[in-house]
């Protein structure tokens, strides 16, 4: 292997920022932001009248307040918007109270409930939010309100950072790491260990036996299913059921959650993991017109 | 009459081997892929060391988490009477004793004759094992030798909020960008895993006095911490037998009393 192969970094996955091509901010009544900085990612989400107008989604540095900064820059970047023109900000997320320049801040888990009831529809009752450290189980009503929760942050498994340890420790990109878990014949033991620090021995165990990569992530996949479908299970799950966070986008994780749990979640028309900021741009929105209403 | 212990442990593979109730040798080797094999290369290098031949051994106990692996053994018994066998020998005045590994920790109660009372145990997560400084000291590239001796040069208290490995290795990353001094890190590291290990033995009961035994008593600044926590010293093995070879020893002892006891 060269060497700059073997210091590519597998974990780091794709940054992205866009813009809406059939929306102008300059003509509309309510512009709203959300910003949601994750213990592993940040987004920002700028919304005209409640439609998604630009946003970014990018890696949370070891500095909550630049990272904010950066993700607001990197969305405005190029759409001619500043700062001053947001009529309202709310941060969410683990470093919700270092977004400067946000009015307020708001729990995730009421932002990811309000953002999955906006990129899934109505319908969703049961939200699974698999974060970069922590994964969450939140019940809803019809307008994405909160009903009950439960959450792991204590614990990697079962969170999107365990998987980053994976994709490293296999040397296969995070963007692949769900699809190629899926090319195997044959469903493997799901590997056995709950803590991720055993969970990768055993790994290494498995590969010297010669399973191949596919196998060992297959086993992986299958384990980090069971541990959050077992938050669920305790939560209780009622229909329509779907997944928000960077793991929705595994279909490998994704794929056997619905297998255990017998039931499908809907396909992400937005990228599943917008939902916080989406949820957190949209409340934006509602204060707008809260304030308005007082004066 | 001369009998081997062998402790095969999910990161070293160690052996001793004790004449008439007299430690003869120990040695250790990493745990690889076949078990089986590094017990073997383990022994031959105790059979060395000890200037003896294999044939000499009469009897062999295994212990540990891979032991069934060890197919040469007579027999084999648990970590907890291992531990309980070891400990009681060389600290007859143990009540409790604390076992931390790579991947396990321990907690056991004996009585005065060095019967098990009761335990606890923790095999689940990384957080209270020597994985968890493991994976510290590669994060502050400091050798784990050397993990010991630099954090008792810090005088500072730093609490460490995550209690997952990998959650926690992201903390000391943010504290090392925020340029703490490394002593001070290695400090919080040990005050970490010796707070989740204190918790453990409370929950079991204190009863004195407490002997720390496995791997992880090698290193003086985690023994340091255990001590601040508890508010009293712990008997470590120092001299004759290290911490990491009681469980093997306790594996030896008991195959002496196999074969008619010495």
């Amino acid at each position: 292997m060269s060497n700059a192969e073997s210091n590519k970094e597998y974990w780091r996955w794709t940054e992205s920022r866009y813009t809406n091509p059939d929306l102008n901010w300059k003509d509309v009544d309510i512009i709203s932001a959300g910003v949601d900085v994750g213990s592993v990612s940040t987004q920002a989400v700028i919304m005209v009248d409640g439609k998604i107008y630009c946003y970014s989604s990018m890696r949370t540095g070891s500095d909550s307040p630049d990272s904010a900064n950066n993700a607001m820059d990197w969305a405005l970047d190029g759409t001619g918007l500043s700062l001053d023109k947001i009529q309202y900000i709310v941060g969410t997320g683990y470093g919700r109270v270092n977004v400067s320049f946000a009015k307020r801040a708001i729990t995730e888990i009421a932002c990811h409930a309000r953002g999955a009831n906006f990129i899934y529809g109505p319908e969703i009752r049961t939200v699974l939010d698999m974060g970069g450290q922590d994964c969450k189980a939140i019940r809803c009503d019809q307008r994405g309100k909160v009903t009950a929760f439960l959450m792991n942050d204590k614990c990697a498994a079962g969170t999107g950072r365990g998987m980053e340890v994976f994709a490293d420790l296999l040397q296969v990109h995070i963007n692949d790491v769900g699809k190629m878990s899926l090319e195997v014949e044959e469903e493997p033991e799901p590997v056995s260990s709950t803590c991720v620090v055993f969970a990768k021995s055993e790994a290494v165990g498995l590969l010297r036996k010669g399973w191949p990569k596919e196998k060992v992530l297959a086993a992986y996949c299958s384990a980090m299913a069971h541990r959050v479908v077992t938050l669920l299970l305790r939560l209780g799950i009622e229909e329509k059921f779907a997944i928000t966070g960077g793991i929705a986008k595994n279909i490998g994780v994704v794929k056997r959650i619905e297998d255990e749990l017998k039931l499908k979640a809907p396909e992400p028309s937005i990228d599943p993991q917008l939902a916080g900021a989406i949820g957190a741009a949209l409340f934006a929105k509602a204060l707008v017109e809260k304030e308005r209403k007082k004066s | 009459m001369i009998t081997a212990g062998i402790d095969c442990g999910s990161k070293n593979t160690k052996v001793c081997i004790v004449k008439e109730g007299v430690v003869l040798s120990t040695a250790s080797v990493l745990s690889g892929f076949d078990q089986e094999e590094s017990a073997e290369q383990a022994l031959k290098s105790a059979l060395e060391k000890a200037g003896i031949k294999r044939e000499e051994i009469e009897h062999i106990t295994a212990t540990g988490a891979g032991m069934e692996a060890i197919k040469f053994s007579h027999n084999t018994i648990t970590t907890i009477t291992a531990d309980a066998r070891g400990t009681y020998s060389i600290f007859p005045s143990a009540r409790t004793i604390i076992d931390i590994g790579a991947e396990e920790g321990l907690v056991i109660k004996i009585d005065d004759k060095g019967k098990v009372k009761d335990f606890g145990i923790n095999e689940k997560c990384a957080a209270g094992a020597g994985a968890f400084i493991e994976a510290m000291s590669r994060a502050l590239e400091v050798d784990i030798e050397n993990m010991g001796e630099l954090s008792l040069k810090s005088a500072k208290q730093i609490p460490i909020n995550a209690q997952c490995t990998i959650f926690a290795e992201s903390e000391v990353v943010s504290l090392i960008h925020q340029k703490t001094l490394k002593e001070d890190i290695i400090r919080a590291v040990h005050d970490a895993i010796a707070d989740r290990n204190t918790s453990m033995v409370r929950q079991i009961g204190i009863e004195k006095d407490v002997a720390l035994i496995g791997g992880v008593a090698n290193n003086i600044g985690f023994v340091d911490s255990m001590n601040r926590n508890l508010g009293f010293g712990l008997l470590v093995p120092k001299d004759g037998v290290a911490p990491e070879y009681v469980s093997a020893l306790g594996a030896a002892l008991v195959a002496q009393d196999k074969i008619g006891g010495y």
